[in-house]
C-alpha cells in the first residue's frame, strides 16, 4: 500500500428502553411469551387505533440524552417512516426524523495510548489520581480473533490492574438520539413452507444514538460502545444486551488519505451482534475499501450485511435502491413539550455515576482498586456487590465471591454480569456459611456453583444435601479408623516418613466423608491416631 | 304517538317518562326501513334482531333507573368507518369487506353508554373520500329529496337516514366537509366541533389531523345534546387499559380550552411549517406527571378531554349584539343564484334580530383546496397502508409472493377515488417533492389559521353557504374529480384550521333540494355558532 489511509467511523446504535409497557399501548414488553400474547389492536396496526405515548420512554431518552451531555429539544415531533414490510403493522414505523429528542452530546472514551499511536487531536494524557485505572472499557487490537464471547470477556476484566500505561480521552460527538418502536418478527416455516408474524416487539420502545464519524479504530469503536453502555446500565433505562439485541450498533465506515479533509464514501454495516464481530467487521470492511481504493475503484454507497462466520460482509442494498420513506410528522401524535419541571425531575433522578460509584468506594469499602474497577465496570455487578454488603457481609468477602467465582463461571458460560441470576440474600448467606465454618471452601463453591445456576438457597442447600461439615465426634473418628484399617501400605510409609501419605490419607477421609469434613481437623485426628 | 315525527330529544322525553318505550322506537324505525331503504340505501349493515335485542336490553335499563340520560333508548345509526365491536366495519371499501372490529370507537361507546341504540351502519364514499357517497364499493344512497340526487358525502348514508327517518339521529364523520356538506344536501342539522373535542379512537382514519367526529341531526337541540356525550371524557377506568401503568396519563393537553394559545402558539411558532397536528401539545409537566397507576389512559392523544361542553346552555334564541361576518370570498363565482339568495336571506333574518352583520374579506379560500387535497392524501397516503391483506380484510388469493400479495390486494380491494388520493399523497410526501408540496400545504394551512384569528377578532360567528350549490345528479360528479373537490371549498378550510362549524338547513331550490347555511366559530367557540344556529332555526320555525 503506497498511500497511507484514515478510517472515519459513526456509528447508529439502537438502545431497547427498559418500560414495562410499550411505547405507544399498555401491553407487556417482557421478553418471550408465545407469539402475539403480549398485543394489542394498536400494536397490531388495526384499523382507527391511535398510538398514546408512554411517558417512561421519554424519561429514559432524555434520561440517556443528559447523561450524554446532549442538548434536550424542547418541543420535539415524532414522524412516520413509511415502509411495506409484514413485521411492521402499519406499515409505517413511529420514530423521529425532524425534530429528535436529544442533539449534539458527546461521550468522553479513556484510551490506552498504543506504541507509535500518533493521533494526537482531541487526546490528552491522564495524570489524575487514576492513575492505576486500567481501562474497564478497552479492547486490545491483537486480541482479534479470539472467540466473540471470551473477547468481550477480556476485554472486560482480562487486563493486568496495576501495569500504568499512558491514556488519553477522547470526546466522540453524538449527532442525536431519537424515540422510535421496535417492529415484530418473521418467523418462517420451512415445514409449512409460510411465513408468520409474531408481533410480541412491534412497539416495543428503542432510542436510536447517532454518533458523530469521530471514531477511528475499533478499539474506540468498542471503547464508545461500552461508555454508552455503561451509562446506559447505570441509568436503568436497558439492560444494553448484544446478544439479545437489547442493544444493536450499525457501523458507518469510509476511509480516506490522511491529510484528506473530506469524507470519503460510506458503508453502513449490519448484522453486527457481538463486540468481536464489530472489531473484525470493521477491520474487513477498512481493508475492503482501501483495496478498491487502490486498485483505482470506487466505493459503493450501499448497506453491508456482515457474516461474522465467513468473516466477510455482502451488499444488501445500495443507495439507489433505497426506499423512499416518505417521512412526514405523525399527527396522531401530538408534539411533545417539555418544561423545565419535566427536566429537573430527571436530571435530579440521575443516579450515582461510575467514576463517582469508584470513589465512593475507595472511601467506604476496603477492597483494592482493582476489585472496585472490575465491580462498576457493570451496574448491576455493582448493585449485587453493595446489596450483599447491607446485608451484613464483608465487603472484601463479597468482592472476592464476585471477582473469583462469579466471574470465572461468567466467562466460562460466555455470559455479562446482567445474566447474574443470584440474589444478594443468598451470596450473604453463602459468605456467612463459610465464614462460620459451617461449610468448607470447597463445599463452598459447589454451592455456589447451583446458586449461580438456579439461585438456590445455600441455607437450605446445604442442609437438604447434608454439607454441614462434620469435626469432631464419633463418625469423623469412625472413619478415620476405617481409612487406617484399609490403607496398611500409606500408614506404613508415613510412619517409615513419608509425610506424602498422610496426604493420601486425609484424601481418603475426606473422600468417606464426601467432603464434609474440616481437612484441618482430620490431618490433626490421623495424626494423633498413627 | 307518531314516533317518527319526533326529534331525538323529544324521543328521549316520551322514552323517559314512560311514554314510549326504546323497543317501539327501534320497531318504528325498523318498519321505516322496511319501506325505504330499498329505493334509498342508506346502510351498508343493518342487523333487526341484534337492533331490537339492544333495545329490548336498554329499555330494561332505563326502567331499572340506570339510564336516565336525554338520548336514552334513542335509536341511531353509526357511519361505517366508526369501528363497532362485533359488527362488520367496512369503510365502505372492498378491503374491509370481512372487518369485524374486536373494540368499539370511543364516540360509539359514548352515545351506547348514554342510553342510544344502534340500529347499523350507513353508507358512506370509500374511506371517506368523495361528496357524494358515490364512491362506496357497496352502491349508492339516494337522496331522500330527490331520488335522482346524491345525497353528499361522505357522510351521505347517515345524512339521508336521518332525513328519511330511518333513524333519530347519527354519527359521521368530517374531514373536509363530510358532515355539514350531505346535511346541507339532505336538509338535516350537521356540526364538526373543534378538532381534538371528540376521541378519534376506533375512527378509522383517513387524513388524521382533520378528522372529527360530530353528529347527523333533525334539530339544534339534538346536535348540542349529542354533542355534549359525544365530546365526554368518560375514562372511569373501565374503559381504559388497565395494562397501561406508565402511559402519558392524560398527556392531552387543553386543560384550558379558551386559551388561544393552543392553537396561536402553533402558527406563531417558529417551526409551524412541519407541523402537521393541530399544534395541540402533549405537555410533559404538571398534566402528564401524574403516574397512571389506577388511571385510565386516553386512547387518543390528541383528544383534549375539554371541560366546557355543556352545550345545551347555549340553546337560546338570541343573537342580540352577536357580530356576524360574511366572507365575501364565499360568495364569488361558482355559488349558485338560489343558495346565495337562500343563505343571504338567512343572515339578514339574524340581522333583523339583533345581529350585527357585516361583510369582510377572509382571503386564502382559493388556496384551501390545493392545501387541503395535500394535505389529507398526505395523510390518507400513510394511514392506508396498513391494509396489505397481511392481518385482516381482503387479500388477493392468487399471488406468488410477498410484493405481488400487497400489489394485487390494495389494486382490487382500492376503488379509483382511494387509489387517486393514496398516489397523490405519496407523490406530495417523496422525497424532492415534500418541500414543495407538503411542506407549502402546511404553512398554507397556518396562513389559513391566522386569516381565521384575524377574522375572529372582530366576529363570533361567520356566516356563508356549506356547498355552492344543491345536491348534483347521480353520476354527474364521478367523471370530473376536480369538480368534485371544488365542491369543498366552503367547507375545508374549517378542517384546515381545526375550527368547530355547523350546518342549518335554509330553504330549497326550486327542485325542492335543501340547502344548508353554514356558521363557523372560533375554536371552542361551539356555543357561539350553536345559539345562532338555535335562533336561526326557531326563528324559520316561527
Amino acid at each position: 500500500m503506497s498511500k497511507q489511509y484514515e478510517t472515519v467511523i459513526g456509528l447508529e446504535v439502537h438502545v431497547e428502553l427498559a418500560t414495562r409497557t410499550k411505547i405507544f399501548c399498555g401491553c407487556s414488553t417482557a421478553f418471550g411469551g408465545k407469539p402475539n400474547s403480549h398485543t394489542c389492536p394498536v400494536c397490531t396496526g388495526m384499523p382507527g387505533t391511535l398510538p398514546v405515548l408512554n411517558r417512561k420512554v421519554l424519561e429514559h431518552a432524555v434520561a440517556v440524552g443528559l447523561a450524554t451531555n446532549c442538548r434536550i429539544t424542547r418541543y420535539c415531533k415524532f414522524d412516520r417512516k413509511n415502509y411495506f414490510y409484514p413485521d411492521n403493522p402499519q406499515n409505517y414505523q413511529i420514530s423521529q426524523l425532524y425534530l429528535p429528542i436529544c442533539r449534539d452530546g458527546y461521550v468522553e472514551i479513556d484510551l490506552e495510548e498504543e506504541a507509535g499511536e500518533t493521533e494526537a487531536e482531541g487526546a490528552e494524557t491522564e495524570t489524575g489520581r487514576k492513575g492505576t485505572k486500567a481501562g474497564g472499557e478497552e479492547t486490545k487490537d491483537e486480541r482479534k480473533g479470539t472467540k466473540a464471547g471470551g473477547e468481550r470477556t477480556d476485554a472486560r476484566w482480562g487486563m493486568d490492574g496495576e501495569k500504568a500505561a499512558p491514556r488519553r480521552k477522547k470526546r466522540i460527538g453524538i449527532h442525536e438520539i431519537h424515540m422510535e418502536e421496535d417492529a415484530g418478527k418473521l418467523i418462517h416455516d420451512d415445514w409449512e413452507d409460510c411465513t408468520l408474524v409474531d408481533y410480541n416487539r412491534s412497539g416495543v420502545p428503542l432510542i436510536e444514538i447517532v454518533s458523530e464519524p469521530d471514531m477511528r479504530n475499533a478499539r474506540e469503536v468498542i471503547a464508545y460502545l461500552e461508555k454508552l453502555r455503561l451509562i446506559i446500565q447505570y441509568l436503568g433505562a436497558s439492560d444494553c444486551k448484544l446478544q439479545e439485541g437489547s442493544m444493536r450498533a450499525d457501523v458507518n465506515l469510509s476511509v480516506r488519505q490522511v491529510g484528506d479533509t473530506r469524507l470519503g464514501t460510506r458503508t453502513e454495516m449490519k448484522n453486527l451482534n457481538s463486540f468481536h464481530a464489530i472489531a473484525r467487521a470493521i477491520e474487513g470492511e477498512k481493508l475492503r475499501q482501501i483495496d478498491l481504493l487502490e486498485a483505482g475503484e470506487a466505493v459503493v454507497q450501499e448497506t453491508r450485511r456482515w457474516d461474522d462466520l465467513k468473516g466477510a460482509s455482502y451488499a444488501m442494498r445500495s443507495k439507489e435502491d433505497a426506499q423512499d420513506y416518505r417521512y412526514f410528522p405523525d399527527p396522531d401524535l401530538a408534539p411533545v413539550s417539555i418544561d423545565d419541571a419535566f427536566l429537573e425531575e430527571i436530571r435530579a433522578r440521575q443516579p450515582e455515576f461510575r467514576t463517582e460509584k469508584m470513589a465512593r468506594y475507595r472511601a467506604e469499602y476496603d477492597i483494592p482498586d482493582y476489585d472496585i474497577e472490575i465491580i462498576t465496570g457493570s451496574k448491576s455487578m455493582a448493585d449485587l456487590f453493595e446489596a450483599t454488603v447491607a446485608l451484613g457481609a464483608q465487603p472484601k468477602k463479597a468482592s472476592n465471591w464476585l471477582m473469583g467465582e462469579t466471574l470465572r463461571l461468567l466467562k466460562e458460560r460466555e455470559l455479562d454480569p446482567e445474566d447474574i441470576r443470584f440474589s444478594p440474600e443468598h451470596l450473604a448467606k453463602l459468605i456467612e456459611l463459610a465464614e462460620g465454618k459451617i461449610i468448607n471452601s470447597t463445599v463452598a463453591k459447589e454451592v455456589f456453583e447451583h446458586m449461580f445456576e438456579e439461585d438456590v438457597d445455600p441455607e437450605e442447600y446445604v442442609e437438604e444435601h447434608g454439607l454441614k461439615m462434620v469435626s469432631d465426634g464419633d463418625d469423623l473418628r469412625k472413619v478415620v479408623e476405617e481409612v487406617i484399617a484399609a490403607n496398611p501400605k500409606s500408614v506404613e510409609d508415613y510412619k517409615g516418613g513419608k509425610e506424602r501419605a498422610l496426604g493420601f490419607l486425609v484424601g481418603q477421609t475426606m473422600k468417606a466423608m464426601k467432603g464434609k469434613a474440616d481437612p484441618a481437623v482430620v490431618n490433626q485426628m490421623l495424626k494423633g491416631m498413627l | 304517538m307518531e314516533l317518527l315525527s319526533l326529534s331525538a330529544v323529544e324521543l328521549g322525553a316520551a322514552i323517559g317518562t314512560g311514554k314510549a318505550t326504546a323497543v317501539e322506537a327501534m320497531e318504528a324505525v325498523l318498519g321505516r326501513i322496511a319501506e325505504a331503504e330499498e329505493e334509498l340505501h342508506c346502510y351498508i349493515t343493518i342487523d333487526k334482531e341484534k337492533a331490537l335485542e339492544r333495545a329490548q336490553s336498554v329499555q330494561r335499563r332505563i326502567e331499572a333507573g340506570e339510564l336516565t340520560g336525554p338520548l336514552a333508548g334513542v335509536p341511531m345509526a353509526i357511519k361505517d368507518n366508526l369501528c363497532t365491536e362485533g359488527m362488520l366495519t367496512t369503510c365502505a371499501s372492498r378491503i374491509l369487506g370481512n372487518f369485524v372490529p374486536t373494540y368499539t370507537a370511543q364516540a360509539v361507546q359514548n352515545m351506547e353508554r348514554a342510553g342510544a341504540v344502534i340500529i347499523g351502519k350507513t353508507n358512506m364514499d370509500e374511506f371517506a373520500m368523495g361528496s357524494t357517497t358515490e364512491t362506496s364499493a357497496y352502491g349508492i344512497t339516494r337522496n331522500p329529496y330527490g331520488r335522482e340526487h346524491v345525497p353528499g358525502g361522505s357522510s351521505g348514508g347517515s345524512a339521508a337516514a336521518v332525513a328519511a327517518r330511518e333513524c333519530f339521529f347519527a354519527l359521521g364523520s368530517d374531514t373536509g366537509g363530510s358532515i355539514r356538506q350531505p346535511a346541507s344536501h339532505c336538509g338535516v342539522v350537521g356540526m364538526k366541533p373543534t378538532y381534538g373535542t371528540v376521541s378519534r379512537f376506533g375512527l378509522i382514519a383517513y387524513g388524521s389531523s382533520l378528522d372529527q367526529v360530530g353528529p347527523l341531526c333533525r334539530t339544534v337541540e339534538d346536535c348540542a345534546v349529542i354533542l355534549g356525550i359525544l365530546a365526554a371524557d368518560s375514562q372511569d377506568g373501565s374503559q381504559g387499559d388497565s395494562r397501561i401503568e406508565d402511559g402519558m396519563g392524560r398527556q392531552a393537553v387543553g386543560e384550558k380550552p379558551q386559551n388561544q394559545e393552543i392553537f396561536g402558539a402553533e402558527s406563531h411558532s417558529p417551526d409551524s411549517g412541519l407541523n402537521a397536528g393541530q399544534g395541540i401539545r402533549q405537555k410533559t409537566g404538571q398534566n402528564a406527571g401524574q403516574k397512571a397507576g389506577g388511571q385510565a389512559v386516553r386512547k387518543d392523544s390528541t383528544y383534549l378531554g375539554r371541560k366546557d361542553i355543556d352545550f345545551t346552555s347555549a340553546l337560546k334564541k338570541d343573537v342580540r349584539g352577536m357580530r356576524i361576518g360574511i366572507p365575501r370570498d364565499y360568495f364569488g363565482q361558482g355559488l349558485d343564484g338560489e343558495v346565495r339568495r337562500a343563505v343571504l336571506a338567512a343572515a339578514e333574518c339574524l340581522r333583523e334580530n339583533g345581529a350585527a352583520v357585516e361583510e369582510f374579506d377572509l382571503s386564502l379560500a382559493e388556496y384551501a383546496i390545493p392545501a387541503y387535497y395535500t394535505i389529507a392524501a398526505a395523510e390518507a397516503s400513510s394511514n392506508l397502508e396498513r391494509f396489505d391483506g397481511i392481518k385482516y380484510g381482503y387479500r388477493a388469493a392468487d399471488a406468488e409472493e410477498l410484493h405481488q400479495m400487497y400489489k394485487k390486494t390494495r389494486s382490487q380491494g382500492f376503488g379509483p377515488e382511494v387509489k387517486r388520493r393514496i398516489m397523490l399523497g405519496s407523490f406530495v410526501l417523496s422525497s424532492g417533492y415534500y418541500d414543495a408540496y407538503y411542506l407549502k400545504a402546511l404553512r398554507v394551512k397556518a396562513m389559513i389559521k391566522k386569516a381565521f384569528d384575524d377574522a375572529f377578532a372582530r366576529y363570533d360567528c361567520i356566516l356563508g353557504p356549506v356547498a355552492p350549490a344543491t345536491a348534483p345528479k347521480l353520476g354527474e360528479s364521478l367523471d370530473d374529480p376536480l369538480k368534485m373537490y371544488l365542491g369543498d371549498i366552503y367547507t375545508i378550510s374549517v378542517n384546515l384550521a381545526g375550527l368547530p362549524a355547523i350546518s342549518v338547513p335554509c330553504g330549497a331550490d326550486k327542485n325542492g333540494l335543501p340547502i344548508g347555511l353554514q356558521l363557523i366559530g372560533d375554536c371552542f367557540a361551539e356555543k357561539k355558532i350553536l345559539q345562532a344556529a338555535y335562533t336561526y332555526e326557531q326563528l324559520k320555525k316561527a
